[in-house]
């Protein structure tokens, strides 16, 4: 404990010890470190640096303020000379000057408690409508063609939205429903623009937006009039309002609350560079399907062609015409064979008939006689003249008998 | 086939899904060549358009006015 070892000394304390303990005793306070301020704004001094020192008093004491740049461009318009506020932060020491303070991080207009109260209570009440309910909630489309956009036609917010469309999403087209989104008139211009949109039937989706700002800034979002117009909505619509802490009860109506306007843009289109990717695999799968699908039938037009080789009746033909070969030869021989046989019978047989015809005796020399065309075997066949007709080997003669 | 639409004018997400149909379909195989060649055809036809619609879009802003009529809204005249 550096404190006890601080004042056990005998020595006397340095202020700079001195002034760090004080600051340390502000700051293990948690009640001095979450706190909310009421008073009246004075001697506003803007730095250069952009932070802004300003002194919050009331008709009993003041307290010296320290907003720091990080979130005086935020609530900066509400911290003007006189202004009555309600701010946030934590108080410590600035040690430099001795001089406790407190460090604001939010600034609220006095008052504002009456609006949280409104917001409090609209949201009980729509809600118990079934308004917020999640099955009232549309999934938006995935592919929008035509945008509607309810917001400021001047400043940031719409340049925003539509930067960020044309680098995601350039193929949707953005139909703007001007409207004031700030001040007491807001909600019933949000009303009719919103209104406007409803009547064209080319609208895929609507963003209502506005960008960041006070609660009192973006009051225009929490009026009942527009959350009951937005729950109307014949299409899905997203709430884009103020930053990525700030709900409204247009947020809790939308079918999709974005935390911010630029948000809002990116939900609600794909991506071109990914969809890119996703057509380029595509192209890729395109190409392998088609050269995997012919390689496939290839190699099956192969196979098919061995097995119809196989099953060709080319061989089965060699194989018969072999055969065929074979038998022409066979009975070529057979037959030749069989003519061979008659042949050497026929020779016998001519031969045996040789010997067997009388005509050979008449080669030796004997001769046939016959007396009218009858053989003549006989002397008592013949007669004294008789005309006998004698057949010798190379002819014929007539005798007569005597 | 079922009967389409001229490639060229469909839109993005329609001619995407058609790819990716015609993906399928090659992929899963079982066509008669013809057919093969004919889809791996419109498919290219399909993604070139595809390509196209991503590469060509403009971003297209269009404000309402207070008839109800819309006029070309100049980003660039954004105070």
């Amino acid at each position: 404990m550096r404190q006890m070892n601080l004042f056990s000394s005998p020595l006397p304390l340095t202020v700079g010890d001195l002034t760090r303990y004080i600051r340390e005793m502000f700051e293990v306070d948690y009640r001095l470190q979450d706190v909310w301020v009421e008073g009246e704004v004075s001697g506003v001094t803007r730095h250069a640096s952009g932070h802004t020192y300003f002194t919050l008093k009331d008709a009993s004491a003041q307290i010296s303020c320290v907003m720091w740049k990080t979130v005086a461009p935020t609530y900066g318009a509400l911290v003007v000379h006189g202004g009555q506020v309600v701010a946030h932060g934590q108080v410590s020491v600035y040690e430099a000057r001795g001089q406790y303070q407190l460090y604001v991080d939010r600034v609220q207009p006095k008052g504002l408690g009456d609006l949280h109260a409104q917001f409090e209570l609209l949201k009980a009440r729509l809600e118990a409508e079934g308004l917020f309910a999640p099955e009232r909630k549309r999934a938006l489309p995935e592919f929008p063609h035509c945008i509607g956009v309810v917001t400021s036609p001047t400043g940031a917010v719409i340049r925003d939205i539509c930067n960020i469309l044309a680098r995601r999403w350039p193929l949707v087209e953005v139909i703007l429903a001007p409207t004031q989104v700030q001040g007491k008139d807001a909600p019933p211009h949000i009303v009719a623009a919103l209104d406007a949109l409803y009547r064209r039937a080319d609208l895929d989706l609507i963003i209502v937006a506005r960008g960041g700002g006070s609660l009192e800034d973006l009051w225009a979002f929490n009026d009942e009039r527009v959350a009951r117009k937005i729950a109307d909505s014949p299409v899905p619509v997203v709430s884009g309002v103020g930053h990525e802490t700030d709900f409204t009860i247009a947020d809790f109506v939308a079918d999709l609350r974005a935390p911010t306007p630029s948000a809002a843009a990116e939900l609600t289109t794909p991506d071109r560079q990914e969809m890119s990717s996703q057509l380029a695999a595509l192209r890729v799968r395109l190409a392998s399907a088609l050269s995997d699908d012919l390689r496939a039938r290839r190699i099956a037009l192969q196979s098919q062609t061995r097995a119809l080789s196989h099953l060709s009746p080319q061989a089965r033909l060699a194989n018969l015409r072999q055969r065929t070969d074979d038998l022409i030869s066979q009975a070529t021989w057979t037959v030749s064979h069989l003519l061979q046989l008659r042949r050497e019978r026929l020779t016998g047989a001519s031969a045996r008939l040789d010997a067997l015809n009388p005509l050979a005796v008449l080669q030796r020399g004997y001769a046939v006689v016959r007396r009218d065309g009858r053989l003549v075997r006989s002397v008592s066949q013949v007669s004294r003249d008789d005309r006998l007709a004698v057949r010798v080997s190379d002819g014929e003669f007539d005798v007569t008998a005597s | 086939m079922k009967k389409q639409t001229k490639t060229e004018e469909l839109a993005f997400e329609a001619a995407f899904a058609q790819l990716e149909e015609i993906v399928g379909k090659l992929e899963a195989g079982d066509l008669a060549l013809d057919d093969a060649l004919a889809l791996f055809e419109q498919g290219q036809k399909l993604a070139a358009h595809c390509s196209a619609r991503l590469d060509e879009a403009e971003l297209k802003v269009q404000k309402l006015s207070a008839s109800g009529a819309v006029e070309l809204f100049d980003l660039d005249e954004v105070p």
